[in-house]
């Protein structure tokens, strides 16, 4: 399948974006610059990591004004699947593509580790291969990944089972503590309610390969690909 | 023309930055300090545009751009006209 991974100035997880999808999963995958009007042929645009435009303002708030990115609201909008990952995701929510925002960190650091995550859906289209409950272990690596959205939309996205990905431990348990970011809900990652843009702030494509560390992002990568094949 | 922007938290949304600077603030003994609040300042200098256009677009600038509505706030003045 076609993946087309966005280029900005300041992405920094593009290549690896590329080479999980490319060299680990054996897909069709290309770099878009930002600055294109093209998304040439993409059955799939991600948002890769990375500081898009230094992320001065806000996280994502200058990349969302990137040429190509009227384009990729327009294929999330005829259904395209669209995955932004951290620096990704932000974008989605400046784009509102999905809801909420993202504020510092809860303790003001900038957090680079291996946090574990649970499926709490596993009926989209990015976790279909998953289990149910799942727990994978996948790192992080930013400053803004402290997920917040007033009570009635976090109500919305619980109630319509949108919260797709939550901080857990290593056993799946929703704790405090595993709550790394000080993230409402435990929020790792939401899904829009077309079921096809999904946004989350663990780095899948750096947990493709064992000789990582973790393999547990190929799950999210295989769903998407599956779901993809399908629907030729 | 200058306008000055100033974009903060809303009071729903707690401010890690905001709270830190509260406890520092504590620590060196200043303890009626209630509580802190962090945000942006931007400083704007315009030209070929009036007052009125300004009350307009300033307002739209902000709330498109220089604030994120989800979480933030904004307040603006006319600092001079020249």
């Amino acid at each position: 399948m076609k993946f087309g991974v966005v280029v900005f100035p300041g992405s920094n997880c593009d290549h690896d974006t590329v080479f999980s999808l490319k060299d680990v999963l054996g897909q069709d995958a290309f770099f878009l610059w930002h600055k294109d009007h093209d998304l040439r042929g993409a059955d799939c645009v991600v948002l890769p990591g990375g500081f898009a435009y230094g992320d001065y303002l806000r996280s994502g708030a200058i990349a969302r004004f990137s040429p190509l990115m009227r384009e990729v609201g327009e294929f999330a909008g005829r259904g395209g699947m669209v995955l932004g990952i951290c620096n990704g995701f932000q974008v989605l929510l400046e784009m509102n593509l999905l809801e909420g925002a993202m504020i510092r960190n809860k303790r003001l650091k900038f957090l680079c580790q291996y946090v574990h995550i649970r499926v709490e859906n596993e009926q989209t289209v990015f976790t279909s291969k998953a289990r149910k409950s799942q727990v994978l272990r996948i790192p992080i690596a930013h400053f803004d990944g402290n997920y917040f959205a007033p009570a009635e939309t976090l109500e919305e996205l619980e109630r319509e089972g949108r919260v797709v990905f939550r901080y857990s431990d290593e056993s799946g348990n929703i704790t405090e503590e595993a709550n790394v970011n000080g993230s409402l809900h435990n929020i790792a990652g939401i899904i829009n309610r077309g079921g096809n843009v999904l946004g989350l702030m663990p780095h899948p494509e750096r947990a493709s390969e064992l000789l990582l560390g973790s393999a547990d992002g190929r799950v999210i990568f295989e769903s998407m690909i599956e779901t993809l094949k399908s629907r030729i | 023309m200058k306008v000055r922007i100033l974009v903060s938290f809303k009071d729903s949304v707690l401010d890690p930055q905001g709270q830190t600077v509260k406890n520092a603030l504590h620590t060196l003994g200043y303890h009626f300090i209630k509580e802190a609040r962090q945000g942006k300042v931007f400083e704007l200098d315009l030209e070929s545009i009036s007052r009125e256009e300004a009350k307009t677009l300033i307002p739209e600038i902000a709330d498109k751009v220089l604030a994120n509505p989800i979480i933030e706030k904004f307040s603006w003045q006319i600092l001079d006209e020249k």
